[in-house]
């Protein structure tokens, strides 16, 4: 009984709380660089496109919401197109910790509301950012050791020539 | 004629006041359990959020009137009216100030409010049975055990009031408490009331036939739109009466000082009715068990030894009776 009154006392002290409230359309949230939100293609800092169509974030994705198509230009891998359905997405992450090139990314930006469902529907120029997202120094052909052109093999960042496997000399 | 006129625009008045009065405390209730839960409450449409009414009645009035094909069709339409009917029959003996009023000057008020009170029970056990689904029988069966528990000693405890005032008449019970009001002298009258009345409006913290974790809505369950909205707006009325009756009877009305009487009982009544939405916010809902033995063992011993010492005390203090 006395627990009960100073439980009623208790909350109506709450009366002079502040309120926790974040009142959203006037007062933005702050959302941590790492949320998870809106999905982007980045680039690396020459400019061209990471992605390398290798299929990784369409399989990691438990929604099945992405969707692309390889195509190869000069030795490189490119998206023919690319496509990710936000209806369907869960925004789980599991597409950008599959990714080897650290092209497709969450970002911190949830308000892609629309009228119309197709719309949610983003292509690749969508999706395409000018920029290279939260990893500014990454560029996957410098360190991968694949030749491209302009690059052979073993002249990337922290490479050596590849090894010759036919003489006997080390 | 002029007569007439005057109690027609009473009753039109208080009816209005009343129906518009409980459809505001939804708004009411909702930002106040916002602050109390460090929230803000609805405060979006209109002035402080207080057209959020206007909104909700816009949506629940174009809702679907949907009857399940299970129930009982007319006690299923019946029973929502029957609250309302009950709630705002119970107010005409309420004395607002002595020329607002219905028949607050009626010669069997008290009984009639327990009469009215008694009534509303209907409403939930029809709603109960003629929705025909488990849940809502559930609920109704709840409601009148704990209703029959508590109407027993809510006639009880305002004995002792009626003792000391001599009369049945709430204007007279009013003017009673010109001195004192009966909160001293009737302490556990009050408190045995003030329970029975949070029962009977099946507030929190008893509110077990509506327990939603439970019984999905209780007796409600199966009720949509406009008639749901009567149920809801029907507990508000609810509230309104229950803190309309402890104000007249135990806090001495529309008396006191300086201020119009109107505005005595108005800032009464809504301290009854904040204090109310506090009991909602704080308290956690008891076993049904222990509900019912707190009312047979507890309060109901509790509301005859406060006939007896009020007797006693009477007796002993001179030739009143």
């Amino acid at each position: 009984m006395l627990s009960s009154i100073r439980t009623l006392w208790l909350t109506f002290l709450h009366l002079f709380h502040r309120s926790e409230t974040v009142e959203y359309p006037e007062q933005m949230p702050y959302l941590a660089p790492r949320y998870r939100g809106r999905i982007v293609l980045s680039r690396d800092p020459d400019g061209a496109e990471r992605c390398v169509s290798c299929y990784l974030c369409a399989v990691a994705c438990p929604v099945s919401c992405i969707s692309l198509q390889k195509t190869e230009d000069a030795g490189r891998w490119y998206p023919a197109y690319f496509r990710i359905n936000f209806s369907r997405c869960i925004f789980c992450g599991f597409c950008e910790e599959a990714c080897p090139t650290y092209a497709i990314q969450l970002t911190p930006d949830f308000e892609m509301s629309e009228y119309e469902r197709h719309n949610l529907v983003y292509e690749k120029e969508d999706l395409l950012i000018s920029g290279t997202g939260k990893y500014p120094e990454y560029s996957f052909y410098n360190v991968s050791g694949l030749a491209i052109p302009g690059k052979d093999k073993g002249e990337a960042e922290h490479e050596r020539p590849p090894v010759d496997p036919r003489t006997l000399l080390p | 004629m002029n007569l007439l006129l005057f109690g027609l625009l009473n009753i039109i008045g208080i009816l209005l006041a009343l129906v518009i009065g409980a459809a505001l405390l939804t708004w009411i209730e909702r930002r106040l359990l916002g602050f109390w839960q460090d929230r803000r409450g609805p405060n979006r449409v209109g002035p402080f959020g207080s057209l959020q009414v206007v909104a909700d009645m816009i949506k629940i009035l174009f809702k679907q009137d949907w009857i399940p094909p299970f129930a009982d069709r007319y006690v299923f339409v019946l029973a929502p009216a029957v609250v309302m009917v009950a709630g705002l029959l119970g107010f005409a003996v309420i004395p607002v100030t002595p020329s607002i009023g219905i028949a607050g000057n009626w010669n069997i008020g008290v009984l009639f409010f327990l009469a009215m009170a008694s009534l509303s029970v209907y409403s939930v056990v029809l709603a109960g049975w003629a929705s025909n689904s488990k849940y809502s029988l559930l609920g109704g069966m709840r409601a009148a055990a704990q209703m029959v528990t508590y109407e027993v000693f809510m006639g009880l405890s305002l004995i002792g009031v009626v003792m000391l005032s001599g009369s049945f008449n709430l204007t007279d019970i009013v003017r009673a408490q010109r001195n004192i009001w009966f909160i001293i002298p009737q302490f556990i009258g009050f408190i045995v009331f003030l329970m029975a009345g949070i029962a009977e409006t099946h507030r929190l913290p008893f509110d077990l036939p509506e327990g939603e974790n439970e019984l999905g809505a209780g007796f409600h369950t199966e009720y949509s739109g406009m008639k749901f909205g009567m149920f809801f707006i029907g507990e508000y009325i609810g509230i309104l009466l229950t803190a309309a009756m402890i104000t007249v009877l135990f806090f001495g009305g529309w008396e006191g000082p300086f201020l119009p009487p109107i505005l005595w009982f108005m800032l009464k009544l809504s301290v009854f009715v904040i204090f109310f939405i506090l009991l909602r916010a704080a308290l956690p809902r008891p076993r049904y068990d222990q509900l019912m033995s707190y009312g047979w063992k507890v309060l109901l011993p509790l509301s005859l030894l406060n006939v007896v010492i009020t007797g006693a005390v009477m007796l002993a203090s001179g030739p009143a009776g």
